[in-house]
């Protein structure tokens, strides 16, 4: 154990060492910044406000060491924080004061929750003896978190915070991973304490990874060998536990067709010749159809979301079910499993794969490949080679793969260009889709581009948004004006709130009740905040733009002007079986 | 719809739910919020220590599937702070509920038939002072609701009952989960 007296920093201590560490007498929020220090957290998003002035007062000390960007709101401060930790695989950290600030952090903690992104947040709170006196700025952010947070705990003295922070970062990012709230009163930020910081490593109640049972092992190769159309959904699982390798090889070795959840997008490159694409609503045919002919599906950390399964009752009836996952509460949540496997995928997808018998099952995968001939003669060839003169999303997505040539991030917010980046965008490495899945949180896409951007500075960051979803977020374009970030943005401007105009037109008899937008002009916007801005509105400047767009150094904006009443397809209707996915 | 509200109410049984879990503050209200998010009512609720230093039990008891109730065991178990949570059928643990009775003192002596009650119901007396007299009784809901009925024509000041507090009759091994998960 080493001692540093204030004020020495900890600049250049290497990792190893700052494990362990005693400061003498600072203050709570010294500790505060001092524990994410030894957490090896350099970045975060924040919003300052006065319960958490003492941390910012101490972060002006260390802006070498912990950079802090500066959003234009708490909610965005969240989902850049998502955004860095779903590309960087480490934990987000952000940090808003109490009340409104603390409030403005729930959508981001919900999405994080459903969407198992690793936070670690932090909100001031009014001081101890202000507790419940309904003091300026105070609000109960324990009780409003509680459902949406992994983990949460307010601080009221500061010698809790250096035990806390270990629990809230192992706590964030082991298992299935999750958001973690921490409040804290600003007398506990006031008050000195002699600050020693021990890493967490195990919670005697908490049991993040459940042990390998190889009866399960057994169970579940015996079913994969005698199947005859073996079919595999994987998810964000397979990302979250970095099995990337061990999914591939287990598909390779027994030749299974797979498809992806949306959020497993990118798990397996697109072009691989297993991969039959994205399940689920908005998902490719063959692989919806196919869930209803397979012998065996096979789930590999997915959850059987809504939006996957369409109706349960005509879900999948005739296969048996193994699931892989890591959340024994996923089990049989929404499908009944036959076989379980439960553990970190990495470790049962490797250890089953000896058990695995290399088979061929060219005929059924070439059910897949027949039935995509049919989605691309009735839905892809329409959006990829338009005969109506005003420019389809799918297209724009296409130019974009051509450019970047499947290499880029691709973030997105939520609606209809969603559903077309999911389906056309051409991913060759894994954690390349930054996407709300199970929230759907409009407003999403810039500011966890930004994150995004930060948390993968070598990649190519490409945002795609929808032109209502672009003015619930558009204040982060300031944090991209000060940060210099350079984050590329499109915006798909069909001047509609596109998704619910496409239900308003197939289930609500055309009635587009609040679903038409007056835009203002985006290009002036943007420039306004110093950023180059484009608008294309014909097919023979589409890729001149996009091609400006990727090129450029710093921060760039593309406006496309779309068809107005584009749709969706293949869809599956709310209530539906995933047999009945519709072409048109 | 009628046949499928029928099919549901039938399958709805009365589970004790026995939660083993840390002492922490916030606790009470993530469990709690697991029920609410599902729109399952609570029937009752008990919290006090177990057999184990500083490891708080929970006895919640709903009227629910057996289906609803293993999902919600499986989401209260992931809880960082919950050791491990259970379920029981009536038949499978022993369990009881206490209430308490405050009725004026006259009637002790002017209403002999109020004697008798106590006695059969066994109840008993825990205070008498001039004003008033408290019985106590423990038992099953039943038991004590049929109580409150017997006495309820003579006169209540006060009464409440507790919420329902088990054990199971297979072994909880709790200690030894523990232990293991500190190797």
């Amino acid at each position: 154990m080493e001692t540093i007296t204030k004020p020495a920093t900890p600049k250049g201590e290497p990792k190893q060492k700052m494990k362990k560490l005693t400061v003498k007498n600072i203050s709570g929020a010294e500790a505060v910044v001092q524990s994410l220090l030894s957490e090896g957290v350099d970045l975060m998003y924040g919003y300052p406000g006065g319960a958490n002035m003492p941390i910012y007062d101490v972060l002006y000390n260390y802006q070498k060491e912990l950079h802090h960007v500066l959003t234009r709101h708490e909610q965005g401060a969240i989902h850049a924080a998502q955004g860095f930790a779903r590309t960087s695989g480490k934990v987000g950290v952000c940090m808003a004061t109490s009340g409104p600030g603390a409030t403005n952090l729930i959508t981001g903690l919900a999405d994080a929750m459903i969407d198992s992104t690793p936070l670690v947040c932090i909100t001031g709170q009014v001081a101890s003896n202000l507790l419940g006196s309904d003091a300026f700025q105070e609000t109960d952010i324990i009780s409003m978190s509680t459902p949406v947070t992994k983990w949460n705990f307010q601080i009221t003295k500061a010698e809790e915070i250096a035990e806390v922070f270990a629990k809230a970062f192992y706590i964030a990012i082991s298992g299935r991973p999750g958001p973690v709230l921490i409040d804290i009163t600003k007398d506990a930020q006031f008050e000195n304490i002699d600050f020693h910081y021990k890493k967490c490593t195990k919670i005697r109640s908490y049991h993040p990874i459940p042990k390998v049972d190889m009866n399960q092992i057994k169970a579940a190769a015996t079913l994969i060998n005698s199947a005859k159309k073996p079919f595999i959904l994987f998810g964000q699982g397979v990302i979250l536990g970095n099995a990337e390798e061990e999914f591939k090889a287990l598909i390779e070795k027994a030749q299974i067709p797979s498809a992806s959840t949306l959020l497993g997008l990118s798990a397996l490159p697109s072009q691989h010749k297993l991969n039959m694409g994205m399940v689920g609503m908005h998902g490719h045919y063959a692989p919806n159809v196919l869930t209803n002919d397979c012998d065996l599906l096979i789930s590999v950390g997915m959850r059987f979301d809504d939006r996957v399964t369409g109706n349960l009752e005509s879900y999948a009836k005739q296969a048996k079910v193994i699931h892989f996952d890591i959340d024994p509460s996923e089990i049989g949540k929404n499908v009944s499993v036959d076989v379980p496997v439960l553990g970190d995928v990495k470790e049962t997808l490797a250890v089953i794969l000896p058990s695995i018998e290399k088979k061929n099952h060219d005929n059924w995968i070439k059910k897949f490949y027949d039935l995509y001939q049919i989605e691309q003669k009735e839905v892809i060839n329409g959006q990829l080679n338009p005969a109506q003169e005003k420019l389809t999303m799918g297209e724009v997505m296409d130019s974009i793969n051509k450019e970047t040539n499947g290499e880029a991030i691709i973030a997105t917010d939520v609606g209809q260009h969603q559903m077309f980046a999911g389906r056309y965008a051409n991913f060759k490495n894994s954690k390349s889709l930054v996407t709300s899945g199970g929230l759907g949180t409009m407003g999403f896409g810039l500011p966890a581009a930004i994150g995004a951007k930060m948390g993968a500075p070598d990649k190519e960051v490409v945002v795609i948004i929808g032109d209502g979803g672009f003015q619930m977020t558009i204040q982060e374009l300031g944090t991209i004006l000060q940060t210099k970030v350079p984050v590329k943005i499109v915006v798909l401007n069909n001047e509609f709130l596109g998704m619910v105009r496409q239900w308003q037109e197939l289930f609500f008899d055309k009635r587009y009740a609040s679903t038409v937008m007056t835009n203002p002009d985006f290009v002036k916007i943007v420039e306004g905040y110093g950023i180059k801005a484009n608008r294309v509105t014909k097919r023979e400047d589409l890729t001149g733009a996009v091609s400006a767009l990727i090129s450029s150094k710093e921060s760039c904006f593309l406006e496309v002007v779309v068809e107005k009443k584009g749709l969706v397809f293949p869809m599956v209707p709310s209530g539906a079986s995933v047999s009945d996915v519709r072409l048109k | 719809m009628l046949d499928l509200n029928k099919r549901i109410k039938m399958e709805n049984t009365i589970y004790t739910i026995s939660i083993y879990t840390e002492n922490n503050i916030g606790l009470l209200n993530r469990i709690s919020s697991i029920f609410l998010q599902r729109h399952i009512n609570i029937e009752s609720l008990t919290a006090s220590n177990s057999e184990i230093e500083n490891v708080t039990r929970l006895i919640i008891v709903v009227d629910s599937t057996e289906d609803r109730i293993k999902k919600i065991i499986g989401q209260i178990e992931k809880q960082v702070e919950v050791i491990k949570a259970y379920y029981h059928t009536n038949a499978e643990s022993i369990y009881l509920q206490s209430a308490l009775f405050k009725i004026k003192s006259n009637l002790l002596f002017e209403k002999r038939q109020i004697q008798n009650i106590i006695k059969k119901s066994n109840a008993q007396i825990v205070t008498v002072t001039p004003e008033f007299f408290v019985i106590e009784k423990s038992g099953r809901k039943e038991e004590i609701d049929k109580l409150y009925k017997q006495i309820l024509p003579y006169g209540i000041m006060q009464f409440v009952r507790s919420g329902r507090i088990s054990v199971t009759k297979e072994e909880m091994k709790i200690s030894e989960m523990l232990k293991e998960q500190l190797n």
